[in-house]
C-alpha cells in the first residue's frame, strides 16, 4: 500500500519550524518511513511545477508554515490547498500571522521607503531605486512576486483543517501530533488546535502565584527578579495570562517573561484584549491620574500583546498612525 | 446624506442602565445615535466586545457604569477604571482615535446626566467623522480556530 | 532566446529564484537570482522596545536565531552604554560556540558532504545524508543526529529555548548555571571536540584523499578573487563573539580593520530593481558591478573568508587545522570558494574547543552574570559572526529606549553579489552549446552556491537513528535496499 503523502513548506517564514521539525532527532527517521515526502523546498529538490502537475488532494497531509505577504505566498497557498486532503496552519506565523505580522503596524510604502531610499547603508541612486515585480533586462523579462501592505494568516486566504500554535511549536508537541496521525485514531473536529493545551501558560508555569497587585511596571532589563515567584507579580509584563498552554512556560523558566507565542487561549479572539483586561484587573490603583501613570510604564502595548498574533486579531491591523 | 454617528453603548443593570430608562421615563430629549447592550456590570465588559464592535462598523463605543464606590458588585467598577484607559491606549496604536471610545459614570437616579453624556459623544463622534477600518473591506473567513 | 527557471532553489535556507537566459547558440547569456521577499523587519521594528529586539530579531532566521539573538544583545548593551560581567559574557560566548558547532555540523554533513562523497555529477536522489552513509557507514548518520541533539541541549540550557533564544539581555544574560549543569554540559562539549575531530578525519578521508575533488576544489569554474572579511580579536585571529572587523584583499593584504560603531564608514548597500535583496560592498573600493579582483568592491563574509581575513584560529587543535589546510591549498588567502566546506569544519573545531575551555572556566557558574543598565539608551552597533557571514544590528532609540531607527545587514547578504557571480560562472561552465540542459545540470548550478551557506540543508528522506538495533537503509521511493542488525 502507497505510504501517505506529506508535505512541508514555508511561507513568510525563518525556517524555525523545519529546524523544529528536525528537533524530533531520530524520530524524523519514523516520520520518513511512514510518510511519503514529496515536497519539502529546504530539504528536498522539488519545485513548484512538481506540485502543480499532482492530482488535486492528493497530498495527505500538507504542514504550512508562515505567513501569507506577498502573492508568491498566496499561490502556493492555494496551491497546496487544493492538491491537499489535510492542510495545517503549522506554527505562529501561519496560524496568525507571528512576527511578520508586526508589519500590519506599518505599510509596504513605508517599509520601501526605509530599505531602499533612508536605511543609512543605502546607496540612493536617482531619488531611489525599488524592486519592481516585473523587469525587462537585455535578455529578457524577469519577475519577482507583488508585496502587499497586509500581511495574513493562513486561514485568511484558503480553508484550514487545523493548527498548530508556537514559535516554533515545541519538538515534543510536534511528536505528539504525528504520532496522533499515524496511530489511525479519528481525527479531531475539523478546526481544533492541536499539540497544544486547554489552559493558559500560566498553568504550566511552575513560578509561584501569590496576589496580584501592582504599583509599578518594569521593563526587563530594569530589575533581576527571583527565580521563584510570578514574574507579573514582580512587575515584569508577562503574556502567560493571555497565551495557550503547550510550550512547557519556558521562558518564565529561562527568567524572561513569555511574549505569547503559542497564541491566545481557547475561545479568545484577541490577546490584546485579554491582557488589557488581565492587567486592568491587577492594577492597584483607582484616581486616574495614578492610573495613567502606572500605564505609562507599559511601553508599546499594541507591539507587546500582539507581538505574534496581530495578523488575527480583531482589527487586523492599524489604519492611520 | 448626513453622517449619522453610530455608536455602541455598554451599560451597567444596576445604575447606568437604570439610569438611561429614567431619562426615557422622563422623556428627556437625547440623540438617537447610542445602540444600548446591557451586562450586568461595567466590569464585565470585555475589551474584546468593544474591538469586535469597531470592527463590526462602529464609530464610537461608551462604557457606562456605577459611580466608584457604588458598584453593585463592590469591584467591578474599579477593574472598568483601569481596562478603559489601557484600551484607549491600545486603539490609539491602531490608529484609531481614542475619543472614539468613552466611560462614563451614571447612577440610577441620573436621567439627565445619562442624556447629556450621550448628546455629548454623538457630536463628538459626528466631528470625527465616520470610522474607516481595514478590516471593514474584509469579510469574515469560515474556520476561526476553536 | 531560450529562458530556464529554477523555482524555487531548493535544500537551502529561504527563498529564491534563479533565471538564466541562453542566446541562438545554446550558451548562457547571463543569470540572474532574484530574492522574492521582503518582510521589513527594520520598519516594522521602530517603535518597538530596543530590550526586545533579542527576542524579535531571532525571528529574521529560525536556523540561526542564535547569531541574531547575539548580536541584539550587544547592540543593546551598546545601545545603554552598559559592561556585561565575565560571567554573563562567558555564558552568552559558551552559547554561541555550542550554536556555531551545531549549525556548522548540520550544514556539512546534510549538505556539503554529500556533494563530496557522493559526486557532484550523481543524481540528486542521492546527493543527501543517505547517500554519504552508504559511502561512509551508518556510524555517520547516527552522530550527526547526536551532534544536533546534544548542541540543542546545551543551547535550551544556557538560551531558554532550542529555537528563538529568550535569555541575553542589555546587561547580560537571564539566567547562570548551577555546578551540576556546568558538569552535565562540560560532558557535552568534550563529545563536541571528539565530534570535530571526526570530521576532520571524515573530510581528510573522503575529500583530501581524493585528488579528484582536490583538483575540483582548486578549478577555476569554483574560483573567485575577491576580498575577505571576518571578525578577529586583538590578536587577529577569528572569534565568532566579538572583536573588529577584518578585510583582506584578494592578495591577502589587509584593507580595513574596524570597529562595529564604524561599519558605515566601510560597507554599503546597492539596490538592483529586478530583486528584494540588496547588494553590500565595500565603500572603500566602491561598487563596479557584478566584478571581481582588487577594484571592485564585493567580498565575502563566508567561513572561508573568515580564516582568510584572519592571523590564525584561537584554539590549538583548529590551528593546526588551518596550517593544513593552507599548505594543501597553496597559501593564503584561498579563492577556491569549495573551500569553504573545508574552512566550515576547521571552525567547526573550534567552536568545540572555545566551547570547552569555557565550560571549564571558574567563573562560568558566578552568580553575577548581569549589571541593571542605568545609563539613558541613545545609539549601538552589535557585529558577531554569524555562521554564514558577518552580522551587524545598528539601533538608535529615543530616550525611554523606543526604537525609532533599525539597520541591519544580514549575514548571507554580505554574500548576495559572490553567490550571484558564483552562479553565472558555474552557468557558464556547464551550459554549452549543443548539450542538452538535464535537471542534474541545474542542480549542479545550484551547488554553485550552497557552498557559500545554505542556513541549513538537511536532506532527509531516511535517516539511520541513534545506536538503531535494526536499520533499514531505504532509497527516496521506500525500497528498502539494505538491512542491518545490531543486537
Amino acid at each position: 500500500m502507497a505510504k501517505p503523502k506529506l508535505a512541508l513548506y514555508w511561507a513568510a517564514s525563518c525556517g524555525g519550524c523545519e529546524i523544529a521539525v528536525l528537533d524530533i532527532h531520530e524520530k524524523i527517521l519514523d516520520v520518513a518511513s511512514a510518510f511519503d515526502i514529496v515536497f519539502w523546498p529546504v530539504a528536498l529538490d522539488f519545485k513548484y511545477d512538481h506540485v502543480r502537475a499532482m492530482e488535486d488532494k492528493s497530498i495527505d497531509l500538507c504542514l504550512f508554515n508562515g505567513a501569507i505577504r506577498n502573492s508568491e505566498n498566496l499561490e502556493i497557498a492555494e496551491l497546496l490547498r487544493r492538491k491537499s486532503k489535510v492542510l495545517v496552519a503549522f506554527g505562529s506565523c501561519s496560524m496568525e500571522g507571528g512576527i511578520p505580522g508586526l508589519a500590519n503596524l506599518t505599510t509596504k510604502d513605508a517599509i520601501l521607503k526605509y530599505v531602499y531610499t533612508e536605511s543609512p547603508s543605502t546607496v540612493v541612486q536617482n531619488g531611489g531605486v525599488f524592486p519592481q515585480t516585473q523587469t525587462k533586462m537585455p535578455e529578457g523579462g524577469i519577475e519577482i512576486p507583488e508585496m502587499w501592505n497586509t500581511v495574513k494568516a493562513l486561514d485568511q486566504v484558503v480553508p484550514v483543517e487545523y493548527y498548530v500554535p508556537g514559535c516554533p511549536p515545541q519538538p515534543n508537541q510536534i511528536w505528539n501530533v504525528v504520532e496522533y496521525i499515524l496511530s489511525g485514531k479519528p481525527l479531531p473536529p475539523v478546526g481544533s488546535v492541536l499539540g497544544a493545551g486547554e489552559k493558559t501558560c500560566c498553568d504550566e508555569c511552575s513560578r509561584n502565584k501569590k496576589e496580584k497587585k501592582l504599583k509599578h511596571f518594569y521593563r526587563p532589563y530594569e530589575i533581576e527578579p527571583n527565580t521563584e515567584d510570578c514574574l507579573l507579580e514582580q512587575g515584569i509584563v508577562c503574556m502567560g495570562p493571555a497565551t495557550r498552554d503547550g510550550c512547557g512556560a519556558l521562558c518564565p523558566a529561562a527568567g524572561m517573561p513569555c511574549r505569547g507565542c503559542y497564541g491566545p487561549p481557547p475561545n479568545q479572539l484577541d490577546q490584546g484584549a485579554k491582557m488589557v483586561s488581565a492587567i486592568g484587573s491587577i492594577i492597584d490603583a483607582h484616581e486616574p491620574e495614578e492610573i495613567e501613570k502606572i500605564l505609562d510604564q507599559i511601553v508599546d502595548p499594541v507591539g507587546t500583546f500582539y507581538r505574534f498574533s496581530l495578523a488575527h486579531s480583531i482589527l487586523r491591523r492599524a489604519d492611520k498612525l | 446624506m448626513a453622517f449619522e454617528p453610530r455608536i455602541i453603548g455598554f451599560l451597567c443593570n444596576w445604575c447606568s442602565y437604570t439610569g438611561a430608562d429614567l431619562a426615557g421615563v422622563s422623556r428627556i430629549k437625547s440623540a438617537p445615535n447610542v445602540r444600548v447592550i446591557r451586562t450586568m456590570c461595567s466590569g464585565r465588559v470585555d475589551p474584546a466586545f468593544i474591538l469586535k464592535a469597531f470592527q463590526l462598523g462602529a464609530d464610537g463605543v461608551i462604557v457606562m457604569g456605577c459611580h466608584l464606590g457604588d458598584c453593585h458588585y463592590q469591584e467591578g467598577n474599579y477593574k472598568t477604571i483601569r481596562r478603559i484607559p489601557f484600551l484607549k491606549r491600545l486603539i490609539g496604536g491602531f490608529g484609531i482615535d481614542p475619543r472614539r471610545l468613552r466611560l462614563e459614570w451614571v447612577s440610577a437616579s441620573e436621567g439627565d446626566r445619562f442624556a447629556k453624556v450621550v448628546n455629548e459623544m454623538t457630536e463628538e463622534i459626528r466631528a470625527l467623522g465616520p470610522l474607516k477600518l481595514y478590516v471593514h473591506q474584509e469579510s469574515e473567513q469560515a474556520a476561526v480556530h476553536v | 532566446m531560450k529562458h530556464l527557471k529554477i523555482d524555487p532553489i531548493t535544500r537551502l535556507e529561504g527563498h529564491g529564484k534563479i533565471d538564466i537566459f541562453l542566446n541562438d547558440e545554446g550558451e548562457v547569456a547571463n543569470t540572474y537570482f532574484q530574492i522574492p521577499e521582503l518582510r521589513g523587519f527594520e520598519q516594522f521594528c521602530v517603535g518597538r522596545p530596543v530590550e526586545e529586539m533579542p527576542r524579535i530579531t531571532t525571528r529574521i532566521c529560525g536556523v540561526c536565531p542564535e547569531a541574531h539573538h547575539m548580536a541584539s544583545a550587544k547592540a543593546c548593551d551598546a545601545v545603554f552604554h552598559v559592561e556585561v560581567p565575565p560571567t554573563g559574557r562567558k555564558l552568552r560566548e559558551l552559547l554561541y560556540n555550542t550554536f556555531f558547532a551545531g549549525d556548522h555540523t548540520t550544514h556539512f554533513y546534510a549538505l556539503g558532504g554529500p556533494d563530496f562523497v557522493v559526486g557532484p555529477d550523481a543524481p540528486a536522489a542521492e546527493r543527501n545524508i543517505l547517500g554519504v552513509v552508504k559511502k561512509v557507514g551508518l556510524e555517520v548518520g547516527g552522530k550527526v543526529i547526536e551532534m544536533r541533539k546534544r548542541t540543542q541541549e546545551v543551547i535550551k540550557m544556557l538560551g531558554g529555548k532550542q529555537t528563538h533564544q529568550v535569555t541575553c539581555i542589555p546587561g547580560g544574560i537571564s539566567k547562570g548555571i548551577t555546578e551540576e549543569e556546568r558538569k552535565q554540559i562540560e560532558e557535552h562539549c568534550i563529545w563536541f571536540v571528539e565530534f570535530g575531530k571526526f570530521t576532520q578525519q571524515v573530510f581528510n578521508d573522503i575529500v583530501l584523499k581524493n585528488k579528484a575533488y582536490v583538483d575540483l576544489i582548486l578549478s577555476d569554474a569554483y574560483t573567485m578573487k575577491i576580498y575577505s572579511m571576518g571578525l578577529v580579536d586583538d590578536k587577529n585571529r577569528v572569534n565568532f563573539y566579538d572583536g573588529k572587523v577584518r578585510v583582506v584583499g584578494p592578495d591577502g593584504k589587509e584593507l580595513v580593520k574596524y570597529a562595529p560603531n564604524e561599519y558605515l564608514d566601510n560597507v554599503a548597500e546597492h539596490v538592483e530593481p529586478w530583486t528584494y535583496l540588496k547588494f553590500p560592498f565595500l565603500k572603500k573600493v566602491g561598487w563596479k558591478g557584478f566584478v571581481d579582483g582588487k577594484e571592485s568592491g564585493v567580498y565575502h563574509a563566508t567561513p572561508l573568508s573568515r580564516l582568510n581575513a584572519a592571523d590564525g584560529m584561537p584554539t590549538p587543535l583548529a590551528q593546526a587545522e588551518y596550517e593544513k589546510m593552507y599548505s594543501t591549498l597553496g597559501g593564503k588567502p584561498v579563492h577556491a570558494m569549495l573551500a569553504m566546506h573545508w574552512a566550515r569544519i576547521i571552525e567547526l573545531l573550534s567552536a568545540a574547543e572555545m566551547a570547552l575551555d569555557l565550560i571549564r572556566d571558574p567563573e562560568i557558574t558566578g552568580a553575577k552574570f548581569r549589571t541593571i543598565p542605568t545609563e539613558t539608551p541613545t545609539e549601538g552597533v552589535g557585529i558577531v559572526e554569524a555562521p554564514r557571514g558577518t552580522l551587524t544590528h545598528h539601533y538608535t532609540t529615543d530616550e525611554r529606549g523606543i526604537l525609532k531607527k533599525v539597520n541591519l545587514i544580514v549575514g548571507t547578504t554580505n554574500n548576495y553579489a559572490p553567490i550571484s557571480m558564483s552562479i553565472n560562472k558555474a552557468a557558464r561552465g556547464l551550459i554549452k552549446k549543443g548539450v542538452d540542459v538535464s535537471e542534474g545540470t541545474l542542480n549542479m548550478i545550484e551547488m554553485a552556491f550552497r557552498s557559500y551557506d545554505p542556513c541549513f540543508g538537511c536532506a532527509t528522506h531516511s535517516m539511520p537513528g541513534e545506536m538503531p538495533l535494526v536499520v533499514r537503509v531505504r532509497d527516496t521511493d521506500g525500497t528498502v535496499l539494505q538491512e542491518i542488525k545490531r543486537s
